[in-house]
């Protein structure tokens, strides 16, 4: 691992008119590793990708991407970048090969090496006998995994995924994720957004969360769970409408409490133990579920359970 | 070192996926309008406009006309298109090009589409013998300047709209009485003062002009110079607006 960060951005800011999506934070992203930016929409997940991408010029502070300055060698950074946007813009008129080789030559690569790897990164994300065909009838899956191709055809050192897996079923999800676990084997830094936290997980090995264009938490995902979360987590269902009344006669069990509208979550060390207590008392909730905590309890306690639109 | 000429690659690649179905149109449209105009209302005009006959005299105003909707056509629907529906603006500017290359490539297939349409027009309208003189070669460079004259601002306009229904409203108020009035059926003199003076202000009249000179073997009714250099300031400052206006929705 490098000492210099591939990625290295101080009190980064990004402001349209009045309103400041990305609210000076400080991130640093080593060569190999997988990273990630989790957070609710609008938590300023993409304007922060889009300012590593180099397409948006930083408000504020510092970003340096790959030891060089966006605002002045966008061109030559982007050449060492891949890109995979939240929302394709793959060529539909094109085939799914001419996909990759026109992109290819917007890096200068020549005609027959654009073809080479072309041919290469089909059979890399399994669209190869798809080659000839055109994009339009790509199922989602396909289009993302042509997409994420097209990404790496300039063999960047960085490739870029705002929420790689977003709208796709689950096989293709699984598909997706194998493949970036892959290049992530081969050495590729990735830097990911995702609400998806079962996605950061996998593949990251270091998350920041952000909420309101601000870093509330970072870590790795374990000692993100072990920081803001308790290790398991009891899930108590009630036959009423008001489960609130049932808040008080499990006091003292577990670190944390939390009244949903449908269930009352336990956030505890021992589930089991939690669970037998709660017959212990003859409470006699409808379902009880011990789970491990996941990410997910973490980012519902950092950024809240409000639904942002 | 530019970018520009994979851009402009990358146009032609696409371009070879679909050009069947607009290459009907290149050519059956000038051929119907030789048929329907020169037989039909050429039939009418016996005297004939400025001592040549009605249809020798109108073609050029057709050949720079159709330059005109070439460019405006390419320059609307795909430009919208390119930034709101493929979104293929953005997947470049993720690539190593500048604004600059983009839009700088994307005008160079313009200017390549509009000439390819001169030249089919051309070739037809030899066959009928409406050619004067080889000067007639000289209508495709005109057409290049015409159509880069109307696709530079057309490019900025495509840019800023918010939905694609305004480029419908630019045919029907800006193209449609612009291929009218431009002296391509009638000579503009015939025109009232003000409408005249809006025929001279747009770029349409400058390009009929000038291949109507060529393809006739005549000098302009207007100036070489002055002609060329109205058409080059279109160019340039539309040239200006939608360098302007892509970077506004490129690098945000």
């Amino acid at each position: 691992m490098s000492a210099d960060p591939l990625i290295h951005a101080r009190g980064l800011v990004k402001r349209f008119g009045d309103f400041t999506a990305v609210d000076g934070i400080d991130v640093d992203v080593t060569r190999g590793e997988a990273f990630g930016f989790l957070g609710p929409n609008g938590a300023g997940k993409s304007s922060t990708m889009r300012m590593i991408s180099c397409v948006s010029p930083p408000t504020g502070g510092v970003l340096s991407i790959l030891g060089m300055d966006p605002r002045r060698d966008g061109p030559r950074i982007r050449a060492r970048l891949g890109v995979c946007p939240q929302l394709d813009n793959l060529d539909i008129e094109l085939t799914v090969r001419e996909n990759l080789t026109t992109y290819a030559r917007f890096f200068g690569i020549a005609r027959a090496e654009a073809r080479r790897r072309a041919d290469e990164l089909l059979r890399f994300v399994q669209l190869a006998e798809r080659a000839n065909s055109k994009v339009d009838p790509l199922s989602g899956g396909m289009k993302r995994r042509l997409t994420i191709a097209r990404a790496l055809v300039n063999e960047p050192e960085v490739v870029l995924l705002d929420e790689p897996t977003t709208g796709l079923d689950p096989q293709a999800r699984h598909l997706v994720w194998e493949r970036l676990f892959r290049l992530r084997q081969q050495g590729v830094t990735l830097v990911l957004t995702t609400h998806y936290m079962d996605e950061a997980e996998q593949l990251c090995d270091r998350l920041v969360v952000m909420d309101g264009g601000r870093i509330v938490a970072e870590g790795s995902p374990r000692a993100l769970i072990e920081r803001y979360s308790t290790r398991e987590v009891v899930e108590l269902r009630f036959t009423t409408d008001d489960q609130a009344a049932y808040a008080d006669k499990l006091a003292g069990l577990g670190e944390r409490l939390e009244v949903l509208p449908d269930r009352i979550l336990l956030y505890v060390g021992d589930g089991d133990g939690a669970a037998a207590e709660v017959q212990r008392r003859a409470l006699h909730p409808a379902s009880v579920l011990v789970r491990r905590s996941s990410l997910e309890d973490v980012f519902l306690h950092l950024t809240g359970r409000t639904l942002v639109d | 070192m530019t970018a520009a000429p994979y851009v402009f690659e990358y146009h032609l690649i696409n371009y070879r996926r679909t050009w069947r179905s607009s290459a009907l149109s290149t050519f059956v449209l000038p051929l119907l309008t030789m048929l329907g105009f020169g037989v039909g209302v050429g039939a009418y005009v016996t005297g004939g406009v400025a001592g040549v006959p009605y249809l020798d005299w109108m073609v050029p105003g057709l050949i720079a006309s159709t330059a005109v909707q070439t460019a405006m056509g390419e320059s609307t629907w795909p430009v919208f298109s390119y930034f709101k529906w493929l979104r293929s603006y953005y997947a470049q500017v993720a690539a190593p090009l500048r604004v600059g290359d983009i839009l700088g490539g994307h005008l160079a297939f313009v200017v390549f589409r509009t000439v390819v349409g001169g030249a089919a027009f051309l070739l037809i309208a030899a066959f009928f013998g409406t050619m004067h003189s080889w000067w007639a070669l000289a209508a495709l460079p005109v057409a290049a300047l015409c159509g880069l004259a109307v696709a530079t601002p057309t490019f900025a306009y495509a840019a800023r709209i918010p939905s694609d229904s305004y480029l419908a409203i630019l045919f029907r108020a800006g193209v449609l009485p612009m291929s009218l009035f431009s002296g391509v059926f009638f000579p503009v003199e015939l025109l009232p003062g003000p409408l005249r003076a809006v025929a001279y202000a747009l770029p349409l009249w400058h390009g009929v002009d000038l291949t109507r000179a060529a393809t006739l073997g005549v000098p302009p009714d207007w100036s070489l110079t002055g002609h060329v250099a109205y058409l080059v300031l279109w160019a340039a400052g539309g040239a200006v607006l939608a360098a302007r206006q892509f970077a506004r929705r490129l690098v945000v």
